[in-house]
């Protein structure tokens, strides 16, 4: 048996270990290295497995089976939905929130009501989970020592109470170490996601032992499970269960978010959005581990200690280890439990003190005639001391719960009962988040609607279990009509008492704040509320705030209230870092404008809440009251300038566009007329050269009548060339000028082109005998027969011929002609063996005026103009002329015309 | 002592026509086909005067000027740019790099020879 | 303006086909066991796993 003293010792050092972690994240976060980085934070998240995860998971599997994952799957799938969590983080950042409550209050117009109504649905519901934390420390103790000493120690000695204790410091030290709520606890969060890694492995130890040490492994505990029949119906998931297995999805879902100390986690602990990133699969991948082997340890248990044997199976991952005199492991999985147990306790208390804080106490303080009396004092040391009061005024509450409940039902099942109580938010919130028309009275009377709903059908009957209420509602209906029995409501039978609360209560929650919403107008401030929360993503936020703020305040009496509640140096201190980035030297020159109000309640809303901290700013400022009319109309003005000026971008868009069309289309245009002019002064430089010859040389011969005849003759043959040069061009030009704007004559036959070709050939026979080149045809006796211009394509032919002759050498010289079918086009090839083209020749002959070949020698007496001409024919009959040539190899020009379609 | 005058044109009736007609004027003439060959017998017959036409393959008449100017050997050689490209632009481009006259095809054989000799100081 | 980001959307849709495959009647599919272990133990776990596997996948990517 292990020793009272060891284990005390044993625990005492692990929660000094705590005490070590948390001062270190916390001097971490001092120094401005904070250690709260993705895996911190996912692990961190892990606070929801409780005691209530670590104990009670595998007493639940030995009753329901598999049906206990439903806890775990439901955050899985919710955390999946990370644009919600994200935008209710940005909501929070901005609006400084500190709490659910303050969430909830702030989206309704800052009511004190609602976050007080929120406040005391949470503490109702969670005192009692707390108890339960406090009692699975208590049974485990009772379990390592052997169930002697439980119940016989004296109350001041017992050590529930030392541990709720120890808690209670744990979190004055840690939890309220500034007064700005909104400020994270990096050193209790650092210690949390410690805890959260020595449960996870406490339980993964007694697990495998279980699994692989006292049995031979999952297999054979499932067979073994398998084949004891009053255990077989665990491995087996029942279809009835099919409601209450949604429902608890959906529970869980709401829970992840909505429990108190999840939110404090989740939204206010948060240092940085893309934490959640790795949060998203991290935590359900910590939640998948720890569930692994529940399931194995309780069938297990079972085995071990026979189905009726009366063992607890809360406590199997206790009796299993120390059945086995795995002493150690005992001790282990107890540091195990006591980290479930102490870690919700911390975070729970936390989110609630500050809640009671500031939407139960300060509303009431805030009115008291002593606060007022004691108008100038710093009250922050005051609003610490209440924070620290409530820490161990709930933790006390939880304490005398427990020792009040015992082994009642109202404890054992208060995990799901929690659940349900805080799922009655979930309307308000997400409806808040994102439906504008939601107001403060139907805020009030979903969360009022549901809460009753969950009271009656399953916070009473859960009373009534433990026998301290009579059980006649649940029995037989209030004042005994059948219609109101607690659990099943109008006669709503076949689900489990969470499901039939779940539908009923949200049921009546969301229709009344729908119904009630619809039927009610919201004041300025919730209409304002309203259109931040669910807009944050589109509004810078603040934009509208200052329009939304009329009054005169001034400065002394602002950062008179600064200095009451947040204490003069943090006053200070902040107002100076507002002054800094406004560009105001010192905060002392401030000009007091709606942004500065709104800076003030903002660092008010972060140590007392938004609800009393508009009232506080509201006491010294004169603040004109805007009708909502007059808030409507500015929101809607604000959202008019908005599409306005998106409007007016779009059309500046368009206009750039539009210009950089015009600019591109100018450019063309210029480039067109350059063009132009090139042409002009290229014709031009063409039609000169030949007139320069002529004009030369006739002076010459009119200017010396006695001129050698030799001399004569050579000269007039060479005017005579010359003007025949020059009138070919001037014919070319013209037709080109036709060709190119469309005002050529064409007459369209049925062309047979291989007698276009033949004919051609025949034309241009005498100049290739004269230059002995040899010419060969490759053409068929008749056809091919297209539709064209019979003589346009001789004009074209004839030109591909006269090139070749130009350019093959004399002698050496061949070329040939081949024409054929090939598709539906036919194709007429020109080939020659003369010098070829370069790649860049190939392109640019088909210019006007580029002709090939460079030297004086070779340079060919063409005009220029034959190669575009014979292209331009071509394309107008749809088909296309091009070459295919390499330096050194001959060209092959080559020309294409369509066949005429097979039915005409 | 007559003067050398090098015929620089890709296009050989007006070789033909400028021979003839310096010639007659009893000018020593050579004659080259592009800018390259123009700037081979600038160095190898040592002209007075250049007649230059500007379009030609390899080297243009603009860059035969230039290069020619660049060589201050050759500063007392005239060069007289012809071209059939008559826009002002290219006009005043001849001058400022250095031609000495600038003459549109197709051009007055009378007026030609007035200016070749004016330039030559051989009226 | 924030438009909703690519994973956002993508692990939202994830979680929206986690549901259907996590509740009835899917769930009544699995029958018997595989060497030993029920069907519908590895059913839970191995859905449960790939969709925080998609989730980690999607999540982890830059951008």
């Amino acid at each position: 048996m292990l020793s009272g003293w060891f284990v005390a010792l044993v625990a005492t050092a692990y929660v000094g270990l705590l005490f070590a972690v948390a001062r270190y994240g916390d001097a971490r976060a001092d120094a401005g290295r904070s250690i709260i980085s993705g895996n911190v934070y996912a692990l961190s998240l892990a606070v929801y497995c409780t005691s209530w995860t670590f104990y009670g998971s595998v007493g639940r599997a030995t009753s329901g089976g598999l049906s206990f994952l439903t806890i775990y799957i439901g955050p899985t799938l919710m955390l999946l939905f990370a644009g919600v969590l994200i935008k209710m983080l940005r909501i929070s950042k901005t609006y400084r929130i500190t709490s659910i409550a303050d969430f909830i209050a702030s989206r309704y117009g800052k009511s004190q009501l609602l976050a007080g109504l929120v406040t005391v649905i949470a503490v109702i519901g969670i005192v009692p989970y707390i108890a339960l934390q406090l009692k699975a420390v208590s049974a485990s103790l009772a379990v390592l020592f052997g169930q002697v000493e439980a119940g016989v120690l004296p109350w001041w000695l017992d050590s529930t109470l030392l541990v709720a204790a120890a808690l209670a410091l744990f979190t004055v030290l840690f939890g309220t170490r500034h007064l700005d709520a909104t400020e994270r606890h990096e050193g209790m969060v650092a210690a949390i996601a410690f805890e959260s890694v020595v449960k996870l492995v406490a339980f993964l130890a007694v697990g495998l032992f279980v699994t692989y040490g006292i049995f031979g492994g999952l297999a054979d505990v499932f067979q073994r499970a398998a084949a004891a029949p009053e255990l077989s119906r665990l491995l087996h998931l029942d279809a009835t269960q099919a409601g209450s297995w949604a429902s608890l999805i959906l529970l869980s879902g709401l829970a992840i978010i909505l429990l108190p100390r999840q939110f404090q986690i989740i939204v206010v602990e948060n240092v940085d959005e893309s934490h959640l990133r790795r949060a998203v699969w991290l935590f359900p991948l910590y939640l998948l581990l720890i569930n692994v082997f529940v399931l194995p340890i309780a069938l297990g248990g079972l085995l071990h200690f026979g189905a009726q044997s009366g063992y607890a199976a809360d406590t199997f991952v206790l009796t299993l280890p120390m059945a086995h005199g795995a002493e150690a492991l005992a001790v282990l999985v107890f540091i195990g439990g006591l980290s479930a147990a102490t870690g919700m306790v911390i975070v729970e208390t936390i989110a609630l003190s500050t809640m009671v804080c500031n939407d139960l106490v300060m509303p009431w303080l805030l009115r008291s005639t002593w606060i007022n009396a004691q108008k100038r004092s710093d009250l922050s040391g005051l609003l610490i001391g209440i924070r620290r009061v409530a820490i161990v005024i709930i933790l006390l509450l939880g304490y005398i719960y427990f020792r009040a409940a015992g082994e009642a039902y109202a404890l054992v099942g208060i995990g799901l009962i929690s659940f349900a109580a805080v799922a009655q938010f979930a309307p308000v919130l997400f409806g808040g988040m994102y439906w504008k028309q939601g107001t403060r009275a139907g805020a009030v009377a979903g969360l009022v609607a549901g809460f009753i709903v969950w009271m009656y059908t399953l916070l009473l009957p859960s009373f009534a279990k433990s026998g301290w209420i009579g059980n006649g509602f649940v029995e037989h209906g209030l004042f005994g009509l059948e219609w109101l029995k607690a659990q099943s409501l109008f006669g709503l039978r076949g689900m489990d008492a969470i499901s039939h609360c779940l539908w009923w209560s949200l049921l009546a929650n969301l229709g009344a704040y729908v119904v009630v919403s619809l039927n009610t107008r919201p004041d300025a401030l919730e209409a304002g509320q309203a259109e931040r929360f669910v807009d944050i993503f589109r509004r810078a936020h603040r934009d509208t705030d200052s329009l939304l703020w009329r009054g005169q305040a001034s400065l002394g009496e602002l950062v008179g209230l600064l200095e009451r509640f947040l204490g003069p140096a943090r006053a200070d201190q902040q107002l100076s870092a507002y002054a800094a980035q406004r560009g105001v030297g010192s905060w002392h020159k401030l000009k007091v404008d709606a942004d500065l109000v709104h800076f003030a309640e903002a660092e008010l809303a972060g140590a007392i809440g938004s609800a009393s901290a508009r009232v506080m700013v509201a006491s010294v400022a004169q603040e004109e009251d805007l009708g909502l009319d007059e808030v409507l109309d500015i929101l809607d003005e604000a959202t008019q300038v908005r599409a306005y000026s998106k409007e007016l971008e779009a059309k500046q868009q368009a206009l750039e566009v539009a210009t950089a069309e015009l600019r591109e289309a100018n450019e063309r245009l210029r480039e067109l007329d350059r063009m132009k002019d090139d042409f002009i002064s290229t014709v031009t430089h063409e039609l000169r050269t030949p007139l320069t010859s002529i004009r030369a040389l006739s002076e010459m011969l009119h200017e010396d009548p006695r001129a050698a005849l030799a001399d004569r003759k050579r000269f007039l043959g060479i005017i005579v060339s010359e003007a025949e040069r020059l009138t070919r061009l001037i014919n070319q030009i013209l037709d080109m000028a036709k060709l190119e704007s469309g005002r050529a004559e064409w007459t369209t036959a049925e062309v047979d082109l291989g007698e276009v070709a033949r004919e051609a050939m025949d034309s241009l026979g005498q100049l290739y005998r004269d230059k002995h080149v040899a010419l060969s045809g490759e053409i068929p006796d008749s056809g091919p027969v297209v539709l064209a211009d019979r003589d346009r394509l001789v004009q074209v032919m004839i030109n591909l011929l006269s090139n070749a002759v130009k350019f093959v050498a004399a002698e050496t010289g061949v070329v040939k002609v081949t024409v054929e079918t090939d598709g539906g086009m036919v194709r007429v090839a020109v080939a020659d063996n003369g010098p070829g083209l370069t790649a860049e020749e190939c392109s640019v002959i088909f210019e006007k005026f580029r002709q090939g070949g460079n030297t004086m020698t070779d340079k060919p007496q063409g005009t220029g103009l034959g190669l575009p001409i014979s292209r331009q024919i071509v394309e107008y009959f749809g088909g296309a002329l091009w070459v295919e040539s390499q330096p050194g190899a001959g060209a092959n020009f080559i020309f294409t015309v369509p066949l005429p379609a097979a039915d005409e | 002592m007559s003067h050398k005058i090098l015929i620089v044109d890709d296009e050989p009736n007006i070789v033909i026509s400028l021979e003839f007609l310096m010639k007659k004027e009893g000018f020593q003439i050579a004659v080259a086909g592009d800018g390259e060959e123009a700037l081979a017998k600038v160095a190898s017959f040592a002209p007075d005067l250049l007649l230059l036409d500007v379009m030609m393959p390899k080297k243009s008449g603009f860059e035969v000027c230039e290069a020619l100017r660049a060589d201050p050997a050759n500063s007392a050689l005239k060069i007289v740019m012809l071209t059939a490209k008559g826009r002002e632009t290219e006009v005043a481009k001849g001058l400022a790099i250095g031609a000495d006259a600038y003459v549109t095809k197709p051009f007055s054989t009378k007026d030609l020879v007035v200016r070749v000799k004016e330039l030559l100081g051989a009226a | 303006m924030k438009r909703g980001s690519p994973m956002r959307q993508r692990l939202a849709a994830v979680g929206l086909a986690g549901w259907p495959l996590l509740t009835f009647p899917l769930l009544g599919l699995p029958e018997g066991g595989i060497g030993g272990i029920p069907a519908i133990y590895l059913y839970l776990f191995g859905v449960w796993g790939g969709l925080i596997g998609l989730a980690a996948w999607i999540g982890e990517q830059k951008g």
